[in-house]
């Protein structure tokens, strides 16, 4: 240090040019996206209650546009506005500007391609059905190409800096990169058929974990962690005063990231998983309320606490100003979100909220108000400083407020209500011991009214959002000038030796015990590179000693009577996969009374064995179809169910498939897709003749499924039946389940 | 059960790589002032111009 001090004569200050226009463009984005996905999230609110405007028209049809609103808001929307907060506050927390601007604008750019070319292939049935993790593989590479940008442009910042200290958003930035990183790598691994279809690498009990583990990360490093770094820059912010407790801060980061990654197991619960495994989750589930409520503590009391031995505040922090409204609307909601969750993790309470319209109302409780309502005020924070002006109406701001909580809370508890009420009916019994409401069909009528509440809900938020993006976008209209970039003085760290230096010193040293503290100086240097290679080293270490029993299947449980799909079964999956019928549709009939009461045989490990991905969904808008083929074998019932839902079930609320029997199956692509899945890595035990002849195979069981429906008066004019893609399906639904009656002996599994 | 093995691998790397930072963290006295460090982010901006 000394040595330093000396070289440098005169202490000059360092002209640094924060990029600002790199986040605006964000901002803009961030709005954009976000009015584009509530509006996707209200028209499939809207087909759950008026299935006509699924238009019968397949990309327009709810299977295949939920996951279009479920990427927009989470990766386009919240995406965006993490990329916007980051990029503003990680320039002037470490007094540099960002590492590279071609980076910034290809991160930029690349983000929104990806966004633009979602919302292409998803309406077009190009999907994984993996929840959040829909896009096939050639989407998937983009969004790692573009987050490694993200954090190179991140890291390269890093060590750019002018403050030594690290404040704790940036930890939270840094542990967001490292984690989504190994997320989207591992769940995302899958062997191409097609420039659109992909087959998962893990199969059913393991696809299951691997895809939880995700998902339940994907809540917890892009819609928690990254948030709480914007909570721990933009509030104090917004307030003016500092974080109530840094030290609490530093406590919340830490104790978070090493609990989080563990919980995922709690979306598993009472099904074929490990028993152990779900409890290792459901107590890190636990555990996770003590980080939880001590952020939102830490954050309340930023907005009212005061400094010790300060006078109290002569004027209420919140009063006119919408801004810590936003805040408070997002706290509060992280306050109950967390408590839900924990709760919600809990083996009999998740008995009942598991598959319900609980977990739905529970996710946009975290993602309309923690997330949207964080989001909002950092927008309304952001934007008038940026582009150097005030915002144009603080009314509006005010009204956009009232109309979010109204929203929230019209939605929130709207299902909360009707989850509890799912859950209750559907593991009620009578007093005799008899289903109460045997009929699936009562749970969806009943949910009816809860669904119109949920519809109006969103729109109101919807119109809160649009009112935000007309005021921000007067405000920048009003602005003196175009966005500019913001010019500083900022004082130099002062200057170490490089590393050669450090290296010719360190072999200079006469003796072993300094030159080993200098080599462990010079490691200490950079930590963050040292770090991260490590991660990679064991990362790299652990899956290749793992994938190879994965893939092979070595540890899944085996059934003998357990066969692959046939080439005709197979299509008619990958059409279930295309359409989305996973998001109102298990297959996973749990291990409670209730539900071997209502479906048969509680489903085991073993029988998903050659399911890639696993299907066994999150949700039951309709019925569980793990036992389809035993409970409803029949093509004549199947066949004007799928075409036309309300002429089988009246009330039924599902989309009418009517083109299924239009269009003809692609049976062209079966043997490349056979093959894939024989082939290593995925092993799939395929005879020589389905190899060869799989076109035949599915033609074959294709005429047989036509012949008998042929039989039936209203089937005789079709001559092109077999043909028709509808029969595919109906093969795959006759075939759910049906593979234990085949066994002689009772079902088994064998090691 | 073999993804459960897979996971619990990355689990405890991602964990390994939190003691590693932690440790670094505070070797590198990242932890020793925690007073100034919530003053000092507040005072980069120029002021609102509200008001």
């Amino acid at each position: 240090m000394s040595e330093s001090a000396q070289t440098r004569t005169t202490r000059t200050l360092d002209t640094v040019v924060y990029d600002n226009r790199l986040v605006g463009w964000f901002v803009i984005a961030t709005l954009v996206w976000g009015i584009v996905g509530m509006l996707v999230g209200v028209l499939v609110a809207a087909q759950m209650v008026l299935p006509a405007l699924n238009f019968d028209i397949p990309w327009l049809s709810n299977g295949r546009l939920r996951p279009l609103h479920t990427n927009a808001v989470i990766f386009a929307f919240a995406g965006n506005a993490i990329f916007a907060g980051v990029y503003y506050s990680i320039q002037r927390l470490l007094k540099t500007r960002l590492f590279s601007d071609l980076l910034g604008r290809l991160h930029f750019w690349g983000w929104q391609l990806i966004i633009v070319l979602a919302a292409i292939t998803l309406p077009l049935g190009f999907s994984t059905s993996k929840e959040y993790a829909e896009l096939e593989w050639p989407i998937d590479l983009m969004i790692a190409v573009v987050w490694v940008l993200f954090g190179a442009n991140m890291i390269g910042t890093l060590f750019r800096r002018r403050e030594r200290h690290l404040y704790v958003a940036i930890w939270f930035y840094i542990a967001t990169w490292i984690a989504v990183t190994m997320l989207h790598v591992v769940n995302s691994a899958e062997i191409p058929v097609t420039l659109t279809k992909s087959y998962s690498l893990y199969a059913g009990i393991q696809d299951a974990l691997v895809q939880w583990w995700y998902g339940h990360n994907a809540v917890a490093f892009f819609l928690t962690t990254p948030f709480l770094g914007l909570m721990y820059y933009f509030l104090p912010k917004t307030t003016g005063k500092p974080i109530y407790s840094y030290r609490m801060s530093i406590v919340h980061f830490w104790s978070l990231i090493f609990i989080y990654i563990w919980a995922g197991p709690h979306h598993l619960l009472n099904t074929s998983t490990p028993e152990w495994a779900q409890t290792l989750g459901v107590m890190f589930s636990l555990m996770l309320i003590l980080p939880s409520w001590g952020g939102a503590y830490n954050g309340f009391m930023t907005i009212f606490g005061t400094e010790r031995g300060a006078p109290p505040e002569t004027v209420s922090p919140v009063r006119n100003n919408p801004i810590v409204w936003f805040w408070l609307g997002s706290l509060t909601s992280y306050t109950i979100t967390t408590f839900e969750g924990c709760m919600l993790s809990l083996r009999d309470l998740n008995a009942l909220s598991h598959n319900t319209d609980w977990t739905i109302g529970h996710v946009h409780n975290g993602a309309i108000g923690w997330v949207g309502m964080m989001i909002f005020a950092i927008c309304y924070w952001l934007v008038p400083r940026m582009w150097k002006t005030e915002l144009w109406s603080l009314r509006l701001a005010k009204v956009h407020f009232w109309l979010a909580l109204t929203g929230l809370v019209g939605y929130v508890v709207a299902l909360w209500i009707a989850g509890i009420m799912q859950g209750v009916m559907q593991l009620g019994f009578t007093g005799t011991g008899h289903l109460a409401h045997p009929n699936f069909m009562e749970v969806v009528h009943a949910s009816i009214p809860f669904y119109w509440v949920r519809l109006i809900s969103g729109i109101i938020y919807l119109i809160g959002t649009v009112l935000c993006a007309y005021n921000l976008y007067r405000t920048i209209r009003q602005a003196p000038a175009a966005l500019a970039d913001e010019q500083v003085l900022v004082a130099p760290l002062p200057v170490e030796p490089g590393a050669m230096e450090m290296v010719v010193a360190a072999v200079g040293k006469p003796s072993m015990r300094e030159r080993t503290s200098a080599v462990h100086r010079l490691v200490e240097r950079w930590p963050l590179v040292m770090l991260i290679l490590a991660a990679v080293a064991l990362s790299i270490g652990s899956v290749a000693e793992i994938v190879p029993h994965l893939v092979q299947g070595v540890l899944t449980p085996k059934i003998a009577a357990v066969t692959p799909y046939t080439p005709l079964e197979l299509a008619g999956r990958d059409i279930y996969i295309r359409e989305g019928c996973t998001g109102c549709h298990t297959q996973m009939v749990r291990t409670l009374r209730a539900e071997t009461e209502r479906y048969g045989q509680y489903s085991l490990a073993g029988e998903n064995r050659y399911d890639r991905p696993f299907l066994w969904g999150s949700k039951r808008t309709g019925p569980d179809l793990a036992r389809e083929g035993v409970l409803r074998p029949s093509a004549a019932w199947q066949y004007p169910h799928l075409v036309n839902p309300r002429s089988v079930v009246p009330g039924s609320i599902m989309p009418n498939y009517g083109w299924l029997a239009t269009d003809d199956l692609d049976v062209a692509s079966l043997p490349a897709k056979l093959r894939v899945l024989a082939a290593p890595p995925l092993y799939t035990p395929y005879t020589a003749a389905e190899l060869d002849h799989g076109i035949e195979l599915a033609q074959a069981q294709a005429k047989g499924i036509a012949d008998k429906l042929h039989k039936l008066p209203e089937y005789a004019g079709k001559g092109d039946l077999e043909r028709k893609e509808i029969i595919a399906v109906i093969a795959y639904l006759q075939r759910l389940g049906t593979d234990l009656a085949k066994e002689t002996a009772p079902a088994k599994e064998l090691r | 059960m073999g993804a459960v093995f897979l996971l619990t691998g990355l689990a405890c790397a991602l964990f390994a790589l939190g003691v590693a930072l932690l440790l670094w963290l505070v070797r590198d006295g990242q932890l020793d002032d925690l007073d100034t460090p919530a003053q000092r982010m507040l005072g980069d901006d120029p002021p609102a111009p509200r008001k």
